[in-house]
């Protein structure tokens, strides 16, 4: 099948559907490739480097369409290239199916195939198809550079000949996956980082990139279903109001990611609070696009209030093309490979496969959106069930103890019963055993593990302490007795000798 | 020059003091090399007194010739062993002291010099009987241990129907012969129990060894030498010398914390590795366990070569796999360019790594490793959380993480090395088949583990040429 790679058409948009790097590897599983001309030279890579892998450059955008089994693009089709797209196609493309209902009804058509990249399950068997993580961790990252680039100080602290310069102190609100890369890069520059969430499982991720983890006095956890927030109670978001109002007066840059699935982006930052910050500071708003965190937020742009810069961009993957082109491919290759069972260059739409069944959105021109939760839900929720099991468990699974007591008490007995028939030689010898078992125990227990080798070569050779046995009798004057005395010597000897000198050999490897 | 029996035992404790010390040496590294040189004086001494003892009256010309002979065979293996072969060799000399506990039982039952009367003949009788018992045992026992290392055997334990029930008949005919070989009055008629025993007791050696399989090898090496000093002590019990008892029982009871060592690290009574078996009895476990776990992510040399140059702290935890593969060198190469590169590198040591006690630490130890980068488990499974980057050459059953999670895991319970709490883990493995224990690893499944298919010392190979380019 061939796959066709358009221009990205919006205004603004730097990537591209498929890097070179990625076309390699599709050929690979048999599908042939035609790239629209300049369609990926905003992301540095050149048609040149395409052709090379054997891609067709294509200069006439009609005709890329009108020739392509699957159209792989980023950003949702336009009504004008919907008219384009004919029987059988398949369009792969970010596609958002809750707010898109127009486009989604102008393809039920002509057993056109769509698959949604943004409509990929949260599980972890998909994570590598998520396309979603992979434009917020760049978007997080980019975030914090936007903010620097407007901010007039230094992020990290120094103390210079001319004075003391203090950290720059920023606060990210929301630690998703946007967050959390916006978290690990400020910190990284050096500023003081505290962060926000209303889910407390997240508290670890987010003290592990350094940064403190700000709670309100409310118990109350905010996580809702496949790792989003939900909604909060009244008394809670009074009591985050409060908090935020409090830090305002101290942070230099917010960065907001809060997002609640399906509902516009809840309201976070008032411009009450706006006015309690310094000016020079700066709030980047990365839910701008669902209306932003920010009550003065303006979508795509960038405004100053009071000397405060509010940044309402909703391109920030595409400001870094490169890696974003890049991420976004290998996302694509993954979902081929798995579509590709027979690496023939066929895509297979296997329906009882809950993640292809999950983000094909469209199916042979029928709506097959949303797909069916239960099956989901269920195995989220058994998965959960599992793991508090398996906890709960694991307090049980411990090494089992033997009962010294009866131990004890079984050898008392035993000793009794042998010390009233046994003669008084053999007792005499039966202490030196005893007691020397005792040393052994004592003195073996303090070997240490890394010599368990060496301690088996050496009581080898020293367990031919038998030879002393073999050399009393070699004197008997029965020629048999002689001959089998002098077997075991000859044979214990080869155990002493070699058993001490294969212990040296090992020790002197020991080496510092 | 001549000395009388008491001067003899005089110098015997000595000996035993030597060899005492010879244990106490091995805690630490440093004291272990001077500790083996007591080792070597007091078995030097043990046997001058003996020679210039009462007992040996002739045939010294015989004796050196013998020692001497031997020796240079020991000494010959002792070099030319490799040290991936160190369980073999280590097996086959154990099998020679229990033939020679054998021979000595059987010279001293012929030997009619000695009468001994009443409640002293019988305790004397049954010391040779359990003597050659236990000396059989262990010969047959490690020959087969020996067969089963060196890949002369198969690995597989041997599944007889009914092995308890065999098992338990062989002892109970050997304690019935017993019986018969005490009461027989004459020399000549007790002999034919007691060499009906012996072969007995070589084909229940074999028996017990063939029905342990391949990873529980650590246990069945330190259970023989354990045997080993037990023989040597009946020995002693038998001539009436306490310098075999004493010496024997520090060998025994040293085997025996051994393979306490090794059974606790597997999570397993001793009882049921020596009955052999691993996880018959709960084989509805491993169904459910091995049910879809996902998919595994594979990686390139390339790509471990990156995240290693990344890592701020790599940990290298070996297995069996990488001694068949001898890449401890290729190991050890990698490990000093990371280090040149100021990235942190440990190794961490399950104590059943391997096929023998300790097996690792001598193969890391051979490859120069130096040893205060190796940790062993306890010491070491705290700090995986700060680890970059693990990897796993060759090793699976001690990496499963369903002994701790999964309760019908047939290894639950058993420790762990606990190398997904890393930032990644990169597992060398062959193919994607089972550990030894046949169960299926979720490690492999799991979101920060990458494989690397392929021969560990080639994929070891090919990373160092990465690393070195890079």
């Amino acid at each position: 099948m061939i796959i066709g790679i358009p221009k990205e058409i919006l205004p603004n948009e730097n990537r591209v559907a498929i890097t070179p790097g990625v076309a390699t590897k599709l050929l690979k599983l048999g599908y042939d490739i035609q790239i629209e001309k300049s369609a990926g030279e905003a992301a540095n890579f050149t048609d040149d480097q395409y052709e090379q892998l054997g891609v067709k450059i294509i200069s006439n955008p009609n005709q890329l369409w009108e020739t392509s089994d699957i159209i792989v693009k980023i950003n949702i089709s336009t009504n004008d290239e919907n008219k384009k797209i004919k029987d059988d196609q398949t369009l792969i493309s970010l596609f958002s199916p809750s707010q898109n209902k127009e486009q989604l009804n102008s393809l039920a058509r002509d057993n056109i195939n769509v698959i949604a990249m943004d409509a990929v399950p949260r599980i972890s068997r998909a994570q590598k198809l998520d396309t979603l993580s992979s434009m917020a961790n760049i978007a997080g990252s980019r975030a914090v550079i936007e903010a620097s680039h407007c901010f007039s100080r230094f992020f990290g602290g120094q103390i210079t000949a001319a004075g003391k310069i203090p950290p720059a102190k920023v606060l990210v609100i929301g630690a998703g996956v946007a967050g959390l890369s916006a978290i690990g890069t400020a910190s990284s520059l050096g500023a003081i980082v505290r962060a926000f969430d209303t889910r407390k499982d997240v508290k670890d991720q987010v003290e592990s990139l350094n940064a403190e983890f700000l709670t309100v006095d409310i118990d109350e956890d905010g996580s809702g279903t496949g790792g989003y927030a939900k909604t909060m109670s009244k008394e809670y978001i009074k009591a985050e109001y409060e908090l935020f109002e409090k830090q305002c007066k101290e942070i230099d840059i917010i960065i907001t990611t809060a997002l609640v699935p399906g509902k516009p982006a809840p309201k976070l930052i008032t411009k009450k609070m706006i006015e309690l910050m310094r000016p020079g500071s700066v709030i980047v708003d990365l839910a701008a696009e669902q209306g932003g965190n920010c009550e003065l937020t303006e979508k795509n742009k960038k405004i100053e209030v009071n000397g405060i810069s509010i940044i309402g961009y909703t391109d920030l993957p595409s400001r870094l093309p490169t890696q974003a082109s890049q991420l976004y491919a290998t996302n694509m290759l993954h979902l081929f490979d798995d579509m590709t069972p027979q690496k023939n260059g066929k895509l297979v739409f296997n329906m009882d496969d809950q993640v292809v069944r999950a983000m094909t959105i469209i199916r042979e021109g029928k709506i097959i959106w949303p797909p069916p939760e239960t099956k989901k839900e269920n195995n989220v929720a058994n998965k959960n069930m599992v793991n508090k099991e398996a906890l709960s468990k694991k307090e049980l699974i411990k090494p089992k103890k033997s009962n010294t007591m009866i131990g004890f008490l079984l050898s008392m007995l035993a000793l009794i019963g042998l010390g009233s028939v046994a003669p008084a030689s053999f007792m005499a010898h039966f202490t030196v055993f005893v007691l020397a078992c005792f040393v052994g125990y004592m003195v073996v227990w303090n070997v240490t593990s890394a010599l368990h080798t060496p301690l088996m070569s050496v009581t080898n050779a020293v367990s031919s302490i038998i030879i002393i046995g073999a050399l009393i009798q070699i004197s008997s004057d029965n020629l048999i007795l002689t001959i089998m005395a002098s077997l075991a010597i000859f044979i214990t000897s080869i155990n002493i000798f070699g058993g001490f000198a294969v212990t040296k050999r090992m020790l002197d490897m020991f080496k510092k | 020059m001549e000395i009388n029996l008491e001067l003899a035992k005089a110098l015997y404790i000595g000996a035993t003091i030597l060899f005492i010390l010879t244990l106490g040496g091995l805690s630490n590294q440093e004291s272990a090399r001077k500790g083996n040189m007591y080792g070597m004086f007091g078995m030097s001494i043990a046997i001058i007194a003996t020679l210039l003892g009462p007992h040996v009256t002739n045939n010294f010309f015989l004796i050196f010739t013998l020692m001497a002979f031997g020796g240079l065979i020991g000494i010959y293996l002792a070099k030319k062993v490799q040290m991936t072969q160190m369980p073999e060799l280590v097996a086959i000399l154990h099998s020679l002291v229990g033939i020679a506990a054998v021979l000595v039982g059987y010279v001293n039952f012929l030997d009619t010099s000695i009468e001994y009367q009443g409640v002293e003949k019988v305790i004397h009788e049954i010391e040779i009987y359990v003597g050659i018992f236990i000396g059989a045992i262990t010969f047959s026992g490690s020959v087969v241990a020996f067969g089963k290392l060196s890949g002369r055997m198969s690995g597989n334990p041997l599944m007889l129907p009914a092995r308890h029930w065999l098992n338990l008949i062989l002892i109970s005919v050997i304690c019935i012969y017993g019986y018969i070989f005490v009461i027989t009055e004459n020399v000549p008629d007790a002999l034919t129990p007691l060499i009906i025993m012996t072969v007995l007791s070589l084909i229940f050696g074999v028996h017990l060894i063939m029905a342990i399989g391949g990873a529980d090898m650590p246990v069945a090496v330190s259970m023989l030498n354990s045997y080993s000093g037990w023989a040597a002590s009946v020995t002693g019990f038998m001539l009436g010398n306490d310098l075999l008892i004493v010496v024997g029982a520090l060998v025994g009871s040293s085997g025996a914390i051994l393979s306490y060592i090794m059974c606790r690290a597997m999570n397993r009574s001793f009882i049921s590795v020596i009955a052999g078996g691993f996880g018959t009895d709960s084989s509805s476990g491993n169904m459910t366990s091995s049910e879809d776990q996902g998919e595994v992510s594979p990686i390139e040399a390339d790509d471990v070569c990156e995240l290693l140059m990344s890592s701020k702290k790599v940990m290298i935890i070996p297995g069996y796999g990488m001694a068949v593969a001898q890449a401890q060198h290729t190991v050890n190469e990698i490990v000093k360019v990371l280090q040149s590169k100021k990235i942190n590198v440990s190794f961490a040591i399950h104590p059943v790594a391997g096929r023998m006690p300790g097996h690792m630490n001598v193969l890391l130890a051979e490859a120069k490793v130096p040893y205060d980068i190796v940790f062993e488990m306890d010491e070491i499974n705290e700090d995986f959380p700060g680890v970059d980057t693990s990897i796993i050459i060759g090793a699976n059953d001690i990496v499963n993480p369903s002994a701790l999670e999964d309760p019908n895991s047939p290894i639950a319970g058993m420790p762990v090395l606990e190398c997904w709490k890393g930032k990644t883990s990169i597992v060398l493995k062959r193919s994607m088949a089972t550990g030894y224990a046949g169960v299926q690893n979720p490690l492999f499944f799991k979101d920060n583990t990458r494989m690397l298919f392929g021969d560990a010392k080639a994929s070891m190979d090919a990373v160092l040429s990465a690393i070195q380019s890079s």
